[in-house]
């Protein structure tokens, strides 16, 4: 697999770091590897965290609080009636491969994206798109076809970044992109290697380099950042560790927010979950804090709906499913369950899901409540419980951000059908005004709640270790992101 | 004989904690009491609490149970058809009976065990069942290789042969011949399929496919203790030896038994 | 000798027939698909259609397993679904790491297994065999993950003598390379090692015990020499029964203790293959490991034949 390119950077690489009296490079950790480098055509998370915003640019971007700001479009201006998006682009901005990025590079990323052959896993993203022209090269316009208030938000994924036709042949193995770092090289199984662009058009990064390297058992994680053998390990699988960690001078622990909100579904669709009694017994019979204690070592902020808390428009509703097993169990009687049921709990691989759901199965035994529990592979759970809906109970992470609209598709896997839910969300989309906007997402949360469509338990913590003289890496994961263009040491 | 007593003392204590777990433990291993997590081993919790505050004597004599039963099973399912095989093998030597067996045999054995296991909870989902038939399957080539091997080298002995020109059959010759003399190949090779057996079960629930939660399997218990027991070693510490310890009770056992049943090797001291 | 091979070589090709048929039907079986978890939640209909069309799944079985085959029998092994580049290439970048692996897994094996089978048959009951005895029985009893797991702890966390994972690649040179393959060759290694010498010591008693040994003795020959001469040679076929059995484990069963020293080798691109559903890779994989295990069992036959004359007599 060793591409003649790649082997030139890749010596490159350790020239520079044989003459350089001190490594200016930096390893970075993480639990899943990539599989191909294509971030425009699969879900795969760790797609964009090793190249979104690194390699990769879109027309907007995530900043490190989640605001979304300017990108490869250096402004932009929204006609009245909020269908036509006009972006000026940066200038002087080349890929990697020294091809030069223009209007119409912009025009071949969305139409690709949007079109009948894409593999794009976000197409609903470009859904609304009716037509991209490149007015001259430093213009583009976008029509859409009607208003859509999230539409820079939606830009600023990692599945909209932009893409050249030249270099889109071998995107999946070769990237070439317009970011702070060029793809050197990818030992598949082991690492993936970036080096510094020096022709950035922004700040360049203070890194020379940067190693991603892919470790996914939590103890084989552990040994490597205690033997410094990485320099930070970004989203750090094993939560009890972080202590031992934090009280170790050479080590600085980072917690902040996700946009994974983690829920215990219902299937709203199979009796008994279709009783909203039972599922609302359900959620009382289910202790929060005993499960992020549990689960999580105390990471993990208590939701009540399915929302972000550090999202401005954010209500607390956990008081709506405060813990009261006396209370479920009255409901479980009301509901005709006076000695419980039995029903299935279907668990995907994550640490969440598993350990939290030996709790929950606990707390739901507690008041008659038999919860059978199943480990899944994440194939076995999209195939059974995500396609087809053959589950009682199963424990996930949301990590898409603001998407409570998914309460609104009633052919998700949980099969929540609200009419008036869903005609909420059909007028929050096109809603440009920010108060209206605000106050339609807190009705939203507030209707999920109340309907205890699932069980809400917690968001989930961003945690990541970092050796203390690292500075600059992202405490919090406003997408899926390991933006390393301000990362430096500090001596 | 030391080996024996040793053997026979560890086994009995994993084979008491287990039945005993049937009527009594000092804790029910299904309650969580997360607030009385990690705590180290204590007069009330003589082996500490683990991560979820369940107390581990009862989760480890509860797990003796799935371990002795994947096992055992695993086993009997290896000697009953692999024996046979491997006898009717070595009778039949170089027939296409032969040939037939023992191409079976590596096939079966050519594919790698605990990618099967793998694939086959993908298929039926993870269970102490399909654990069993996993461990189960792989050791029947093991047992017909074993038999066979053994059973080529009897055949060349004279007295078979003067067996054979008594006039008995192939199958009697095996049964009363063959089989008493490869008799202590066979509980060498039994002790260590069953302790393998508790070992590969312990592997296949480390990697999540076999007995489901709550009910506690040692290879789980390792598992979930990984990334913790450089804060709480118990964890880690009590479910791996008692692996330890049962595997080597069973194999002192087997040694011993072996060393008491087959004079052969004693006279064999030279 | 010849006509030996030849059968031989026959059932081999046969073997590998029905193999890659039961390889093929059990993967069939296998729920799961791929494109949905290549494109994950929000996935839209037609993206799922087109990635189908795209990577061929929606073909017939039957013509998906002949272009298999045939590819196969071309040296083709198919083109992975998530990694969307020749399974070929991206076993030949694992075999270098689970090969050596392998290798070094066996020759500490037997590196170990000799002197620990020999020595103890030659020194029955003296303090010797009870040690050497007592250390195979702990090597055989202890689970072969969580002895890595301990040693990541002492050697790699706390004493810092071996890194405590990963692979920096041959191009870093031989020794550093060596030195990370270390730590899992010993936690493959011991339990191999210690069932090994126990099979020797007792196939070795086993001969020693034999008329024949008997008789070489009455005519004079050392106890040391009658072992060297006679049952070494008699004793080798139970042992290589064994080490052939172990050769596959070494190879595939490295799955878990790849995972524990997060080494990119084969045991692990198949896990994460089928977790993936990326079954092109498991099949492909998965064949290769049973043709070679197949094949090494085929030469352990020949090195019977030539260990045992009488065996290779067609009766």
């Amino acid at each position: 697999m060793m591409r003649p390119v790649t082997f030139a950077t890749g010596m490159s690489i350790a020239l520079a770091t044989a003459f350089s009296a001190q490594a200016r490079d930096a390893t970075v950790g993480m639990q899943l590897e990539p599989p191909h480098l294509d971030p425009t055509s699969a879900a795969a998370g760790a797609i964009d965290q090793v190249l979104y915003s690194n390699v990769f640019e879109g027309l907007t971007r995530f900043s490190s609080d989640g605001s979304v700001v300017p990108g490869l479009a250096e402004s932009w201006e929204v006609s009245d009636d909020g269908v036509i998006y006009t972006f000026t682009l940066r200038e002087g901005v080349t890929f990697h491969d020294g091809t030069s990025f223009d209007a119409s590079d912009v025009v071949f990323t969305l139409d690709r994206a949007r079109g009948p052959d894409s593999t794009n896993a976000q197409k609903g993203l470009f859904a609304n798109i009716a037509g991209v022209q490149a007015v001259n090269d430093r213009t583009v316009v976008i029509t859409l076809n009607e208003p859509q208030g999230a539409f820079l938000f939606n830009l600023a994924w990692g599945d909209a970044v932009i893409v050249a036709p030249e270099s889109i042949e071998d995107i999946k193995s070769n990237p070439i992109g317009t970011g702070a770092f060029r793809f050197a090289d990818w030992k598949q199984g082991d690492s993936i290697t970036l080096v510094r662009n020096d022709d950035y058009w922004g700040t360049p990064a203070a890194l020379d380099g940067a190693t991603f390297k892919f470790i996914s058992a939590p103890t084989a994680a552990f040994a490597a950042m205690m033997a410094e053998d990485v320099d930070a390990f970004y989203g750090y699988p094993a939560p009890e560790n972080l202590a031992q960690f934090d009280a170790d001078p050479r080590f600085t622990v980072l917690a902040g927010n996700t946009e994974g909100e983690t829920i215990l579904a219902m299937n709203n669709k199979l009796p008994p979950f279709d009783n909203k009694l039972v599922r609302q017994a359900v959620s009382h019979a289910i202790d929060r804090s005993a499960i992020i204690d549990g689960a999580m070592f105390g990471y993990g902020t208590p939701i009540g709906s399915h929302f972000a808390p550090h999202n401005p428009a954010y209500v607390d509703l956990t008081g709506n499913s405060a813990y009261d097993p006396e209370k479920a169990k009255a409901l479980l009687a009301e509901a005709g369950f006076p000695d419980g049921f039995s029903t299935t709990l279907k668990l995907p691989p994550p640490s969440y899901a598993r350990r939290g759901g030996e709790i929950i199965a606990a707390q739901l035994r507690a008041v008659g409540i038999e919860a059978e529990i199943s480990n899944l592979e994440w194939a076995q759970w999209l195939e059974q419980a995500f396609k087809g809906y053959d589950y009682g109970m199963t424990i996930v992470s949301h990590t898409e951000p603001m998407d409570i609209g998914i309460y609104a598709r009633p052919g998700y896997y949980f099969q929540y059908d609200n009419l008036d839910f869903q005609k909420l969300m059909a007028e929050f989309e096109v809603e440009n005004d920010p108060d209206m906007r605000t106050e339609m997402l807190q009705k939203a949360q507030t209707i999920i709640s109340e309907d205890y469509v699932n069980a809400y338990l917690f968001q989930l913590a961003q945690t990541s270790v970092v050796n203390a003289k690292l500075e600059g890496i992202w405490a919090d994961a406003p997408t899926q992101a390991v933006d390393l263009t301000g990362v430096r040491w500090v001596d | 004989m030391r080996n024996l007593i040793l053997g026979f003392a560890l086994t009995a204590l994993f084979l008491i904690g287990a039945a005993l777990s049937f009527l009594w433990t000092p804790y029910d291993h299904t309650v969580l009491e997360v607030t009385n997590k990690l705590k180290p081993p204590t007069l009330a919790h003589p082996f500490g609490t683990d991560q979820l505050g369940r107390d581990i004597l009862s989760m480890i004599m509860v797990g003796a149970r799935t371990s002795i039963a994947v096992a055992i099973v695993a086993v009997g399912i290896g000697i009953g058809l692999g024996v046979p095989l491997g006898l009717a093998a070595a009778a039949s030597r170089g027939s296409w009976i032969d040939e037939v067996i023992m191409r079976g045999n590596d096939l079966i054995f050519a594919f790698p065990s605990l990618l099967i296991a793998i694939m086959i909870t993908a298929v039926f989902g993870p269970s102490a069942v399909n654990a069993i038939i996993a461990i189960g399957i792989f050791n029947i080539p093991v047992f017909a290789r074993v038999t066979r091997g053994a059973a080529l080298s009897i055949w060349q002995q004279d007295y078979i042969l003067a067996a054979r020109v008594a006039g008995k059959g192939t199958m009697r010759i095996s049964v009363e011949h063959i089989l008493p003399n490869i008799a202590n190949l066979l509980i060498v090779q039994g002790t260590i399929q069953f302790s393998l057996g508790i070992l590969a079960e312990a592997a296949l629930s480390y990697v999540g496919l076999g007995a489901q939660p709550p009910v506690p399997s040692w290879g789980r218990m390792l598992a979930d203790s990984q990334t913790l027991f450089m804060i709480a070693p118990h964890i880690t510490l009590f479910p791996g030896c008692a692996i330890v310890l049962t595997v080597l009770g069973l194999n002192l056992a087997g040694d011993g038994l072996r060393d008491l049943l087959d004079p052969r090797i004693r006279r064999a001291g030279l | 000798m010849l006509r030996y091979i030849v059968t031989r070589t026959g059932s081999l090709c046969l073997s590998l027939l029905v193999a890659s048929v039961v390889i093929f039907a059990l993967i069939e079986v296998v729920p799961g698909d791929p494109v949905a978890f290549m494109l994950g939640l929000n996935a839209q209909p037609d993206t799922v259609a087109a990635l189908r069309e795209e990577l061929g799944l929606n073909a017939s079985v039957l013509e998906r397993y002949f272009s298999w085959v045939f590819g196969l029998l071309q040296g083709d092994l198919g083109t992975s679904y998530t990694y969307r580049s020749p399974v070929s290439e991206i076993v030949a970048e694992r075999l270098v790491i689970s090969l050596p692996l392998a290798a070094y897994a066996l020759a500490l094996t037997i590196l170990i297994a000799f002197p620990a089978g020999i020595l103890p048959a030659a020194y029955r009951g003296r303090a010797a065999d009870v040690a050497v005895m007592g250390g195979t029985q702990l090597g055989v009893a202890i689970p072969n993950f969580w002895f890595a797991m301990i040693m990541v702890m002492i050697f790699a966390i706390n004493l810092r003598w071996f890194s405590a994972g990963g692979f920096p690649g041959w191009e870093a040179g031989f020794f550093p390379a060596m030195k990370a393959l270390t730590l899992p060759a010993i936690a493959l290694a011991l339990p191999q090692a210690s069932i090994l010498a126990r099979v020797m010591r007792s196939a070795l008693l086993d001969t020693l015990g034999s008329d024949y040994i008997r008789t070489a003795r009455a005519k004079g020959l050392t106890k040391g020499q009658a072992l060297r001469r006679h049952a070494l040679r008699n004793a080798l076929i139970p042992v290589l029964t064994i080490l052939g059995l172990q050769f596959s484990f070494l190879l595939a069963g490295a799955i878990i203790i790849e995972n524990v020293f997060f080494l990119p080798g084969l045991g692990r691109l198949i896990f994460q293959a089928i977790s993936q559903r990326d079954l092109i890779v498991v099949e492909s994989v998965v064949m290769l490991l049973v043709f070679a295990v197949i094949f090494v069992n085929f030469i352990v036959d020949l090195a019977y034949a030539w260990v045992d004359p009488r065996l290779r007599v067609q009766t």
